[in-house]
């Protein structure tokens, strides 16, 4: 039990009067160092999650959103990648700047991460029960006969059909859904303050996605937990997230309350996500398609990274990088928590 | 896993009858008598040669020469050497554990060396030690045994007199240490690079980013997660590897001068004892044979992707 009392012990003295956000991360830059050049990953993320609070980040491949999850879990591969700046405070503690140990007593007990490909993600070897016991054995040192009881009771909870008789299978014997639940149970084992979910659904066919989805925003809801949803999906966010911030190129590009979001987006990149989503009542017209590709992160292009394929795009894009603008209602009152990071939201809301 | 057990044991019959044929013709084909041998340069009779050559079966035709020597090997008569009329057996009594030892002995040497090296350059990829052993193993990879062996003897023994160029006491570890290295460093090459490049790999698993996330110690990361599957290819190497060590050990115990199978089956050759080169030939072949059905035994114990049915 030695190790949960040192944990306790690092977290507790300045986490227990603390009262701002769960997690804030603070100018956060990512990069790589590559043959090719730097490889601009994260380039100034700054995004909040409360308890109880769902966090949507979408984007295309390599906008950084992962790198940026990766970063706040530690698990990046140092080197190539280096945090040149940027703060990531958990209950008002920068986890940067805690020692290797202190981080690790972090990962998994405190914030934990379910992965996209669970096949892939969960060891071939070793069978669930233990995968998932492993959790309590390492962080709160039960002994090995505890642990995979537990490991049953965890199993049950995220609905895995006969979890007692299933405990030794291994992975390769369980169906997509099944494995998937398997991570989220890994995930939600120690009952973490945070989750971070990278794209957890996008391995899954469509069926099983909405049950996965369906447990994981009923289990958040039951242990309270902050949850930060990484996702390409515009479909998955609507349902269960509370807020959106859309990355582009490594910067967030607009941030915005759910639904505020898709009735009304306040940048040109996020309005192409929305209108690249086939709908039944426009069958036969031709489906919208942002132009061009991501750009290059060892060549961002200058002024904001979206010009070349921005069909708004005017010659102060290609100049001046456009800062993250609050956005007001046409009357002046402020939106609150909207945000946008285009020379002309006014005219992107409106038009 | 019992049936699948029963069925490589009945398919080892047809091998076992197969490679012993294959030898028994390949002796029979070669020039050379040993009757006639057996006579030296005096004038003899030749009708006495017949009678001997009657008397030990040669006369026959060759399918029942081979059903004659099969009938005796299941009951355990490996046959009798016709010069010095012992036994086939004996001869493999007194050689066969040497060489087991030896092999035994370099197979220790092989993985605890081999392992280690691979590890250490396995978990830093890219890095001078990674190059280093690289470089190392592929001196030994194109080195040829006997040159590895006579240059280890030329440094050790004659130039800085540690060790004594040949073994005289097979029971002696001190003297079969020298045999035992340069015997296993072909093997150990290759278990080095295998370990390392399945390492390397393997540490950009997804499985063992999943490790980390869930806040495992380095220790567990690398010892359970990392080790489990790095250790698969190299476990199934090294199975094989002990068969061909037992057979690389015929030139290495001619270098060092030790008594085990290599100079027995040498031997055998140039005197045409056909039953000795058959027997000792064919319990390398079940060596073979039974180290292979372990390691395949074993796969499915290490790899639970892998299930016989």
């Amino acid at each position: 039990m030695s190790i949960i009392d040192k944990t306790d012990a690092v977290l507790e003295p300045e986490s227990v009067g603390f009262e701002g956000p769960l997690l804030d991360v603070r100018d956060l830059h990512v990069e790589f160092h590559t043959r090719d050049g730097v490889a601009k990953a994260v380039n100034g993320v700054n995004y909040s999650v409360d308890a109880g609070e769902t966090l949507a980040v979408l984007g295309e491949s390599g906008s950084g959103k992962s790198v940026t999850a990766q970063a706040i879990m530690g698990i990046l591969d140092m080197p190539p990648g280096r945090i040149p700046r940027g703060e990531i405070m958990f209950r008002g503690q920068d986890m940067l700047k805690m020692s290797e140990e202190q981080r690790r007593r972090i990962r998994g007990r405190k914030i934990a991460m379910i992965f996209q490909d669970a096949l892939s993600s969960l060891n071939p070897v070793l069978s669930v029960g233990y995968q998932l016991g492993e959790m309590y054995r390492v962080h709160e040192g039960l002994s090995k006969k505890a642990a995979k009881a537990k490991a049953i009771e965890m199993m049950d909870r995220v609905k895995i059909p006969a979890a007692a008789a299933r405990v030794n299978d291994y992975p390769h014997q369980f169906s997509g859904g099944m494995r998937q639940r398997i991570m989220i149970a890994m995930a939600l084992a120690l009952e973490p303050d945070l989750i971070i979910a990278d794209e957890p659904t996008t391995a899954l066919d469509v069926t099983v996605q909405a049950q996965v989805m369906d447990l994981l925003a009923e289990l958040q809801r039951e242990y309270q937990m902050g949850l930060i949803l990484i996702t390409h999906d515009l479909g998955v966010v609507a349902d269960v997230a509370d807020k959106i911030a859309v990355m582009y190129a490594g910067r967030i590009v607009e941030r915005a309350p759910v639904h505020e979001l898709y009735k009304n987006p306040g940048h040109p990149y996020t309005k192409g996500l929305l209108e690249s989503i086939p709908r039944l009542d426009q069958k036969g017209q031709e489906l919208y398609a942002i132009k061009g590709l991501p750009p290059n992160l060892t060549r961002i292009p200058g002024g904001c990274a979206f010009n070349p394929r921005c069909p708004m795009a005017q010659d102060v894009c290609r100049t001046d990088v456009p800062p993250l603008h609050p956005m007001t209602a046409p009357d002046g009152t402020e939106l609150v928590g909207r945000a946008s990071a285009c020379h002309f939201w006014k005219e992107t809301v409106n038009g | 896993m019992g049936r699948y057990v029963v069925r490589r044991l009945l398919q080892m019959i047809p091998v076992f009858i197969g490679s012993t044929l294959l030898i028994f013709l390949m002796m029979y084909v070669l020039p050379g008598d040993p009757v006639r041998a057996l006579m030296g340069d005096q004038a003899f009779d030749p009708a006495v040669v017949a009678n001997i050559r009657k008397d030990l079966g040669l006369d026959l035709p060759l399918w029942q020469q081979y059903a004659n020597y099969l009938g005796g090997l299941v009951q355990g008569d490996f046959g009798t050497e016709i010069v010095s009329q012992r036994p086939v057996a004996d001869i493999i009594a007194d050689a066969f554990p040497v060489t087991v030892r030896l092999t035994l002995f370099a197979f220790a040497f092989t993985v605890l060396v081999g392992v280690g090296l691979g590890i250490v350059a396995g978990l830093r990829p890219n890095t001078m030690q990674d190059r280093g052993l690289l470089a190392l193993t592929l001196v030994l990879i194109s080195m040829p045994s006997f040159v590895l062996g006579f240059l280890m003897q030329y440094l050790f023994a004659f130039q800085w007199q540690l060790i004594q160029p040949n073994v005289r006491d097979s029971e002696n570890f001190g003297e079969l240490l020298l045999p035992a290295i340069v015997l296993g460093s072909l093997s150990l090459a290759y278990v080095a690079r295998l370990t390392r490049t399945s390492m390397a790999e393997n540490l950009r698993a997804d499985y063992m980013r999943t490790a980390v996330a869930k806040g495992l110690p380095k220790r567990r990361i690398v010892g359970v997660h990392l080790m489990r599957n790095s250790l698969i290819p190299v476990v199934t190497f090294l199975g094989t590897d002990i068969g061909n060590l037992m057979t690389g050990a015929i030139v290495t115990e001619g270098i060092f001068n030790v008594k085990g199978v290599g100079n027995a089956i040498f031997e055998a050759l140039i005197r045409r004892e056909g039953a000795t080169v058959v027997g000792i030939a064919s319990l390398i072949v079940l060596v073979y044979l039974a180290t292979s059905l372990l390691v395949d035994l074993l796969y499915a114990v290490l790899d639970p992707r892998i299930r016989y049915a």
